[in-house]
This record gives structure tokens, sequence and C-alpha cells, in this order.
């Protein structure tokens, strides 16, 4: 029995039915995790990149290695290190809040990238033009770069959401009850893993599934010139 | 120095967690070849087949087909009357490498599409074979491209490994857990531990790079 739903353990298919609410209680952490890890990862990954566009070199050299070393290191010892670590310098979350914020750490160092390309693909005479025309720096960034921008970074973001979601299952080595720490309860309690761990299998290929297929979606509804921001 | 007691036991974990990247590496590197080439086949049983393991293997996640493995596969093969049952270092090589092989083949798909198509008329016009097409015009051309995003693959594998630790493998991130265990010290072991990791993949990039160099270097030579 978990989340007090009881499982039928009489035939195969018996049991696989009887577990799948279980999994979607699963599912629904997964999903949460993987949306809280992903805005994490945007205002972390949007900072990073403001700080390695300073000219500053004392301020955008830390912020590119902070970004390297991010990027370079696995997500379960960044994640081991904020679940022992912080709590020794007196700041206690909750394991599903240090396994979103790990995933957000994690992550921000590729959305920095991305946030940085997405700025740089827009062609220079765009920029030149904007001054030709006498628009101040701000303006130019707001109406002319941005707003050209954005088309190229939100699917570039929408495939590294797809990404957190397969690296959600991490979070259960902090007992985060996610989808795979559910099967794995259950393969523990039952002595059978083949079936709820397959069957993971299978509802992670569907999530995946429906979210690539969102994210090509947005990509074609998305106007190519650009999302005006007035 | 309290943190220099730690140094033996996580470079014995280094050791490990080196010789998974190796070996699972190259275990991906043949099936991304495989796979990739077997997309672009044109045997629809081959390409049905390239084209489901690397769905299969893309779409879910890297520890859920490591669990697979490790849990599940040895009572599938009590099913079938096989004796399927691995030793972790043989599971975690594995489940690396045939993650890692998937997402390397779409890599290789895509250099070998984007290789020009007269390139390959003018092989035909000249009566090479399809073999010769392949290994003499395509794949010199294809390998340089595919170089960048291989060596961010391998170093997405070297951060990979660290998983294996679940299936008590003892690499890094498990000897890391063991000292946290034993001395309570997780900030010291930790920091050690993250700037290792780090260490190693500078290196491995940087022998990504030579690597990328040397297969590229025929287009220095014609210029």
């Amino acid at each position: 029995m978990l989340f007090g739903i009881e499982w039928d353990t009489s035939t195969s298919w018996a049991f696989a039915w009887s577990i799948l609410p279980i999994l979607l209680r699963g599912m629904v952490v997964t999903i949460q995790a993987s949306l809280l890890g992903f805005f994490v990862a945007l205002g972390l990954g949007l900072l990073l990149a403001s700080l390695k566009g300073v000219p500053l070199k004392i301020i955008a050299w830390p912020a590119a290695f902070i970004t390297e070393f991010l990027r370079d290191t696995p997500l379960l010892i960044q994640l081991f290190f904020l679940y022992y670590v912080l709590p020794d310098y007196g700041i206690v979350l909750p394991a599903f809040l240090t396994g979103a914020l790990a995933l957000g750490v994690q992550y921000s160092a590729y959305t920095a990238e991305v946030y940085r390309a997405g700025i740089q693909a827009v062609p220079r005479g765009q920029k030149e033009a904007a001054r030709a025309l006498n628009l101040s720096e701000r303006l130019t960034f707001i109406h002319v770069i941005l707003p050209q921008a954005v088309v190229r970074i939100v699917p570039a973001m929408g495939n590294y959401l797809v990404s957190i979601m397969k690296d959600v299952p991490v979070l259960s080595v902090v007992t985060v009850l996610e989808m795979l720490n559910v099967a794995k309860i259950i393969g523990d309690r039952t002595f059978n893993y083949l079936i709820p761990l397959t069957m993971v299998g299978a509802l992670y290929l569907l999530l995946t599934l429906v979210a690539a297929w969102g994210v090509r979606v947005l990509d074609t509804r998305l106007p190519k010139r650009g999302i005006p921001l007035k | 120095m309290e943190w220099t007691r730690y140094i033996d036991p996580l470079l014995q974990g280094c050791w490990v967690t080196i010789e998974l990247t190796v070996y699972s590496t190259i275990l991906g590197t043949l099936l991304a070849f495989g796979a990739g080439m077997g997309k672009l086949s044109h045997n629809p049983l081959i390409k049905a087949l390239s084209v489901t393991y690397i769905e299969v293997f893309r779409g879910t996640s890297l520890l859920v087909q490591l669990f697979w493995l490790y849990f599940a596969l040895p009572l599938l093969g009590e099913l079938i009357g096989l004796d399927l049952r691995f030793h972790p270092v043989t599971v975690g090589v594995l489940a690396l490498g045939l993650n890692i092989g998937a997402y390397g083949a779409e890599v290789v798909r895509g250099a070998v599409q984007s290789v020009p198509r007269t390139q390959y008329e003018a092989a035909k016009a000249l009566n090479f074979t399809r073999t010769q097409t392949l290994w003499r015009i395509a794949l010199p051309q294809a390998l340089p491209e595919m170089m960048p995003p291989f060596g961010n693959l391998a170093v997405q594998n070297l951060k990979d490994t660290a998983l294996v630790s679940l299936i008590s493998l003892g690499d890094l991130a498990f000897r890391a857990e063991q000292l946290r265990n034993l001395t309570q010290d997780s900030t010291t072991i930790y920091t050690m531990v993250l700037f290792m990791y780090f260490g190693m993949a500078l290196v491995l990039a940087a022998l990504m790079g030579l690597l990328e160099r040397h297969v590229g270097r025929w287009r220095h030579r014609r210029r």
C-alpha cells in the first residue's frame, strides 16, 4: 500500500492496473519538480548570462567560471552538496525544494548559454539600424534585440524542460517521491520490479513524447520575425 | 590537515569513474554509428530497429534505464528461463553506453546528412562503390562535424557515471557518500568531489579537442 492505495497481486495485469494510479501520483511530483526546477534555471541562467555580459572582467570572469563549473559537475553531486551542506549553514529546505533547486542550478549553466546564443543570433545590422535611428541602448535591447531573440530562445528552453524531466529521478536519492522512487518502493515491497519499472519507462516515453511534440508545435507557431513587446 | 585523509579513497573512486567513462563512451560510440547509419538505411527492418532504439533511450531517463537493467532484467530473465543477472559494472557500462549511444546516433545521422548531395552524386559519377563512398567520401567529411557534439556528449557521459553509485558501484560519487557517512564532514568532501569531477571534465574536453583536430586535419592540409 502506498498513498493509501492497495495493490492487487493476483495477476500481472491486475497488478499493473492497480499500481497505475500510484505511479501517476509520482508523475505529478515529477512534473511539479521539473517545472519548479525549470523556472529556477530560467531565472538563475538569466542572471549568469547577464553577469557574463558585463564589460567589467572582475564580474564577467567569475560568472563564466561558475557557469563552466556548474555545467561540468554531476547533478547528483550538486544535489548532495545542497542537501547536506546547506543545513550546516542554517538553511533547512524540504527535500523536494532542495531537489528542484539542484535541477535549477545545474540547468542554469545551460539556459545561460541559450540566452547568450539567442541574443547573439540577432543580425548585427539590426543593432546598427537601431543606432542609425538614434534609439538608446536600452530601447534597442527591449524593442529590437529581445523580440527577435525570444523566438530563438523559447524552443531551446523547451528542449531543456524535457531534459530536466528526465533528470528528476535523480531526486529519488534524497527521498523525493517522484515516479521512479514510487516504482522502486513498490518493487521493494512486492519483489516485482519488472512491471513497475517497465511501466515507469513507458510513462516516461509518453511524457517526453508529448512534451517534445508541444515544443515542436510552439516552434512552428512562433512568428519567425519576432514577437513585439508592446 | 583533515582533508588530505580523503584524497586516497577519493582518487580510488576517480579511477573507477574514469574506467566507466572510457568503456561506456566506446560502447556508446559504436552504438551511435550503428544506429545513426541504421536510421539512414534503406532496409525498413534496420531502420525501424534503429529508430526504436534511439527513441526509447532518448525518451526515458538514464536512471530508469539503469534501474531497469539492474532490478527488472534479471526478473525478465527468470520469466523466459535465462540468467540475465550481470555484475553491476556490466550493468553500469551497458546503461551508460546505451543511453549516450542513442544521443550520439542523432549526431551521426545529422552529420552524415549534412554532407552535400553533390558529393554522393560525384562519387557515383566516378564509379565509387557504396562502401567506398561511405568510407572515402561521406565519413571523412562527416566526422569533423560530429566532433564538437561528441565532445559535449563525452562530458555528459562522465557526469552521468555518478548515477552508477546508486547500484552500489564504487565510483567517485559512491566513495564520497561512504566518507560522508563515516565523517559527517560533508562540506569538505563534496567540495573536493565537485572539483575532481570538474578537473576530469576539463581533461576529457581537452582530449576530445585534440581528437577533433586529428579527424579534421585533412581540411587544413588542402588549404
